[in-house]
């Protein structure tokens, strides 16, 4: 919102330091998002006519121009072609200083000396055109030698570009601005005027009238008819305040409306009473279907339904004495009845339309305009005759013969009742800290136009009706209370800290994440943040062939999805270092998984709708970890490596390694791209619960998302939403095994074993026949080739012995030995 | 004997072209048996040929004949592909086939580096330790919600313009616009408050991280998902003072001791009375630079006491309990304090920008 200071000052005498009043309108919750000076540097300009033009040798672009500044005549070198001699243009002279900073001086062009500079608009400020320069002929008063500002009116002004909040509709004003800014500096603001009036019509011949078919939308209509209307300009300073404000000036009726609207913040609409059938004027229901092309030329169709929050088929239409659509309430006018040239007489329209409903149709029809902005923060419902007043006033200065019937007819609608507040100072200051008596919570609230009381000892408080913002009790208590505050200025407020005797921290599942970060760190891998929305095609390219959660509004068809693994973000990721000749690299991410309600294994459901009235379900959100692996020969056993890191780190109950993966056991996007005979589930032994997946990427999804063919990718994808529960993932004792003051004994043994017997069986074989007594049985050596049958593999372990109390002798250690080897043959294992 | 056509028997061609690709072995084999039998060279090929020399009607018959004996052929062939590719990918697979626990750990070479946690997530470790410090809990919350969670309970009403305020992504499930991407942790504090009421926990000290979304095209300075932190305190006597106090506590022990806080008014439809929060401009400590558009302060957050109609919908009574929000970007701290141009940056995984964090 833009407000010039002068328009401002008409209110009330507020000083002209920009600083200052910048750091108290900020204060105030309007915050200046800029301020700008206009009319600086045309001080100097003045109206020259041109008395001669001359061609200046060996030039073709520039003429050489003389002209009566008032003065001795000047000679100017001009390189503009749109004036002739006699016209009157402005003249920068010698020593002026343009805006933007642009120095006039004395200058030779082709031996001819120039004593200034004739200016276009642009130059000067006050326009866009620059084809050429500003001609003045035109213009009453433009004689040599007279001010450009004094000609056209300008003074020298400061805009300020104000951004009110949604809970100020009062501040969306200039005179909302002007009591805000009055309030803190104890000045008295009082409505500048005119100085005219309009002449009283015949109140009984042609009377407006006014009805209202819909009263609890619609809490007034009043309907003002007027005669001996001329369409022209406005008058420069209306014009001028217009402008600076943003509005573009159209003729002085359109101007008297938004001037009204910006002043007070009123919407009132005029229209060619001749286009209508009769001076009346009402509001009701659009009819389903019901059409009207608006003031823009568009065809609107009004009293249908919308999507979302435009779903109620109501659209609140103003129609004449015929019935027929003639405007959108509160949004905007039909263009059948808009004011023409020849308009003589005119309907203007102030009326108090519900937030809501302006809101609603504003949204459906997705047409916004500086009425329907208004009207959707609340406007004062009494307004409609000040604004009335006021609109007539500012056409007067144009239309000497206006005269307008009075009284203005009002068709009435429901007014809700005057806000009441009753509280306690104490109440207040339980909410804001700081204890203010009645009679300085008076002083604070008055000069907004709160009516505060004392009873006793509690205040009652009345809420003035620009404030549709406020609401009634006991919640406008929070309302007020932000009032007083705000006026007596946030600045100000002490700072306390609160204390309270409950410790802070994390909580279990937030300890867990971090944890897994440190660790995985430390085991050199970084980590990204990928995208949660995706294309659907990441799913297809993982067969995952699931419903997806997708966006009903997606920004672009790429962002459809939400994810369901995190693999193609990271794959991708891999592929953006790829591209930049970074191949080598070993990332993770632990990020939310999404799966769509219809397929969830748990899915959550939540109020929803108005009210929270209805249930509605939603997709299950698994916390996920993913690694990817693809430093230089990474594959499926860096990636078990890396996995029993974590294992330890986690101190975890040992974990098995399953294969081959059943995939009915775990949900599909946990085991999303995984390689079929180099990819294991990962399953608590005590437990049984299947919580994650190692091993590698199957090459056709490396290949689908661009990481170059040939490459092995080195996968863990763990479910850290299972993993947080130690009762289906349990976590090792914390108790300490003392340890064995006693040597210990070590044997290795090597077997062969079939291909298709996963050497974990034959390590649990060993560990069960070893016994309490084994305190680790290790793989140290795996060997395929010469010397052996070609589906055999030989396997080497290291298994290692000892007691609390003694030195095991070489007989125990050799009847384990026997054991062991005895449990590796029903197995399948040959000694070696 | 079926018909021939330029000597070639149309029927035998056809058997013999559907045996030899069931004999493919591989997709080699069945390209191969694809150009013999279907090529330019193919006696297929050398029937079609001969017929230029028929008469019209003749031409006519054959032609349809040998059609017919390509698509077979064709077919044919097709129906062994899939079977071929298939065997062929499990032959890979097979050969491919690793024993996961055979791994010796102990001969995994790895190279001896440190990897880098996200700036992101560093910066959320870093909030909620400051947090911790002063008391509050970290409370998580998912990221698809219901309008309720994420918009009436926080005193939003459905149509109600303020709705405007956040650009919010609606998701396929339930009534249209009923579910949403959550466009800020806020809805948290409604769990957080229902479960306190629910179990009877109440007071509330927690500070809530998470991601949120807004249907804002990407540019240097925002992205659509981004984090943020939330701080809910529903307690006993608190005040605007005890918030102001807990933000100037929070600013300096985060941003640093010359780092101080200020408020100014400002409408959230969850808090009222409401406040922005801004900090001294970390660049130029105050004195005015480009960056707080030489105000000296820049803009963190929002924050409030909390409206007594959120109190009210989750069953809290505005008398007995008051309390205070606030909330601010976690990717803006991370921007401030790392100066990052470009946020983009964040979600590319450069590997030249993670190995700087
Ligand atoms: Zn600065």
């Amino acid at each position: 919102m833009k407000i010039p200071l002068s328009w401002l000052q008409s209110f009330a005498p507020f000083p002209s330091d920009v600083a200052l009043l910048t750091a108290m309108l900020d204060d105030l919750g309007l915050v200046v998002e800029g301020s700008e000076r206009v009319g600086e540097g045309l001080e100097e300009v003045v109206c020259a006519r041109v008395l001669s033009i001359e061609p200046i040798e060996g030039a073709d672009k520039i003429r050489k121009i003389t002209v009566d500044a008032g003065g001795e005549p000047l000679v100017i070198v001009c390189g503009a072609w749109n004036f002739e001699e006699g016209d009157v243009v402005p003249l920068a002279p010698v020593g002026a200083v343009l805006p933007g900073g642009f120095a006039i001086a004395k200058r030779k062009m082709r031996g001819v000396s120039s004593h200034g500079m004739l200016c276009s608009a642009k130059e000067l400020g006050v326009g866009d055109d620059q084809g050429g320069l500003l001609v003045l002929s035109d213009l009453v008063g433009s004689d040599p030698g007279v001010k450009l500002m004094e000609l056209l009116g300008i003074t020298a002004d400061v805009v300020f570009d104000l951004s009110a909040e949604g809970n100020r509709p009062d501040a969306w004003s200039v005179l909302g601005v002007a009591k805000d800014l009055a309030a803190r500096l104890s000045l008295e603001v009082t409505m500048p005027s005119f100085g005219v009036a309009a002449a009283s019509g015949n109140a009984t011949s042609t009377s407006a009238s006014a009805a209202n078919a819909v009263p609890s939308q619609c809490s007034g209509l009043t309907v003002t008819a007027a005669h001996g209307v001329v369409v022209g300009a406005s008058p420069p300073l209306i014009a001028q305040r217009l402008a600076l404000s943003g509005m573009r000036p159209i003729n002085n009726v359109v101007d008297a409306s938004n001037y009204v609207m910006l002043e007070l913040g009123q919407p009132t609409h005029a229209y060619d009473l001749d286009s209508l059938a009769g001076p009346a004027l009402g509001v009701r229901l659009a009819h389903p279907g019901e059409t009207l092309v608006t003031l823009d030329g568009v065809e609107r169709t009004l009293g249908l339904a919308g999507r979302g929050l435009g779903q109620l088929p109501e659209d609140l239409v103003i129609v004449d004495g015929d019935d027929a659509v003639v405007g959108i309430a509160g949004v905007m006018g039909g263009g059948a009845t808009e004011i023409h040239e020849e308009t003589s007489a005119l309907l203007l329209e102030a009326a108090c339309f519900d937030a809501m409903a302006i809101a609603r149709t504003s949204k459906k029809l997705g047409l916004r305009s500086e009425a329907s902005n208004r009207f959707e923060r609340g406007v004062d419902p009494e307004l409609a005759g000040a604004a009335t007043k006021r609109f007539f006033e500012i056409l007067s200065l144009t239309c000497p013969e206006l005269t307008v019937d009075e009284p203005s007819l009002t068709a009435a609608g429901a007014r809700a009742p005057r806000t009441l507040i009753r509280a306690t100072p104490a109440r207040f200051a339980s909410l804001l800290g700081v204890d203010l008596d009645g009679e300085t919570i008076g002083t604070l609230l008055g000069p907004l136009g709160f009516l505060v009381e004392h009873d006793g000892e509690f205040l009652d408080i009345t809420v003035p009706t620009n404030r549709p913002d406020i609401r009634s009790m006991p919640l406008g208590i929070a309302d007020v209370a932000e009032e007083i505050v705000r006026t007596y200025g946030y600045a100000r407020l002490e700072r306390r800290f609160p204390s309270w005797p409950a410790p802070g921290g994390l909580s279990q599942s937030q300890r867990l994440r971090r944890h897994l970060r440190a660790v995985l760190v430390g085991l050199g891998l970084d980590e990204v943040w990928t995208p949660t929305l995706v294309p659907e095609t990441d799913a297809h390219a993982l067969h995952l062939d699931e419903p997806l959660v997708t966006l009903a509004n997606p920004l672009a068809e790429q962002e459809r999805a939400l994810r369901s693994s995190l693999l193609p973000g990271m794959l991708t990721a891999l592929r953006y270092n790829a591209d930049r000749r970074q191949d080598e690299a070993r990332f993770f991410e632990i990020g939310t998984a999404f799966t769509h309600p219809d397929v969830a294994s748990a899915p959550r459901s939540a109020k929803a709708g108005a009210g929270g009235g209805a249930a509605t379900a939603l997709p299950q959100e698994s916390t996920h970890l993913v690694v990817t692996l693809r430093d230089n020969r990474d594959d499926a056993t860096t990636a078990v490596a890396l996995w029993w890191a974590l294992h330890e780190a986690l101190k975890l109950e040992e974990a098995e390694l399953v294969q081959p993966i059943d995939g009915s056991l775990v949900p599909a996007n946990l085991l999303a791209g995984h390689h079929p005979t180099r990819s294991a589930l990962i399953r608590s032994r005590t437990t049984g619960v299947n919580y994650g997946l190692v091993g590698e990427v199957d090459a056709p999804v490396l290949e689908a998302f661009g990481v170059e063919r040939g490459s092995r990718v080195g996968l863990l994808v763990l479910d850290v939403t299972l993993l947080e529960d130690s009762g289906l993932v349990p976590r090792r004792t914390l108790r300490a095994t003392p340890v064995s003051r006693y040597p210990s004994s070590d044997i290795d043994l090597a077997f062969t074993l079939q291909n298709v017997t996963p050497a974990g069986r034959l390590k649990e074989a060993l560990v069960a026949a070893a016994g309490d007594l084994c305190t680790s049985v290790t793989l140290f050596d795996v060997y395929r080739g010469q010397g052996l049958p070609e589906d055999r593999r030989s396997l080497a372990y290291s298994l290692r012995f000892e007691a609390q109390d003694r030195t095991l002798t070489d007989d125990e250690v050799g009847a384990l030995r026997a054991a062991c080897i005895a449990a590796a043959e029903q197995v399948g294992a040959v000694l070696r | 004997m079926g018909e021939v056509i330029g000597s070639v028997d149309i029927d035998h061609l056809v058997l013999a072209a559907a045996t030899a690709a069931q004999g493919a072995t591989s997709r080699t084999v069945l390209e191969a048996v694809e150009a013999e039998f279907l090529g330019k060279r193919s006696e297929l090929a050398g029937a079609h040929r001969s017929l230029g020399s028929m008469d019209e009607q003749a031409r006519k018959s054959a032609g349809a004949v040998l059609n017919a004996a390509r698509v077979q052929i064709q077919q044919a062939i097709e129906e062994c592909r899939v079977g071929v590719e298939a065997a062929e990918r499990s032959a890979l697979l097979e050969a491919d086939r690793l024993d996961l626990t055979e791994v010796v750990s102990s001969s995994i070479a790895s190279p001896v580096r440190r990897g880098h946690q996200h700036v992101i997530s560093q910066t959320q470790a870093e909030l909620e330790d400051v947090f911790i410090g002063m008391g509050f809990t970290v409370a998580d919350g998912p990221e698809v919600e219901t309008d309720w969670f994420n918009f009436e309970a926080l005193n939003i009403p459905p149509a109600h313009p303020a709705r405007g305020m956040w650009d919010t992504f609606y998701l396929e499930l339930g009534e249209p616009e009923t579910v949403v991407l959550r466009t800020h942790t806020s809805p948290v504090q409604i769990h957080l408050m229902e479960d306190a009421v629910a179990n009877d926990t109440l007071p509330i000290h927690a500070v809530m991280p998470g991601r949120c979304f807004r249907r804002d095209t990407p540019d240097a300075r925002h992205l659509h998902t981004f984090h943020q932190i939330e701080g809910l305190v529903i307690d006993r006597g608190m005040t605007f003072v005890d918030l102001a106090g807990v933000i100037q506590t929070f600013t300096t022990a985060y941003f640093g001791a010359d780092i101080s806080s200020r408020l100014r008014p400002a409408f959230f439809p969850f808090t009222e009375p409401s406040a922005e929060y801004e900090i001294t401009c970390t660049i130029c400590h105050g004195e005015g630079c480009r960056t707080c558009s030489q105000t000296g302060w820049i803009e963190l957050g929002g924050c409030g006491m909390v409206d007594p109609a959120v109190l009210h919908a989750v069953g809290i009574d505005p008398e007995e309990y008051s309390g205070f929000a606030f909330g601010f970007g976690i990717d803006r701290c991370a921007q401030m304090r790392h100066q990052i141009a470009d946020m983009r940056a964040l979600v590319e995984n450069d590997l030249r920008f993670v190995e700087q964090f």
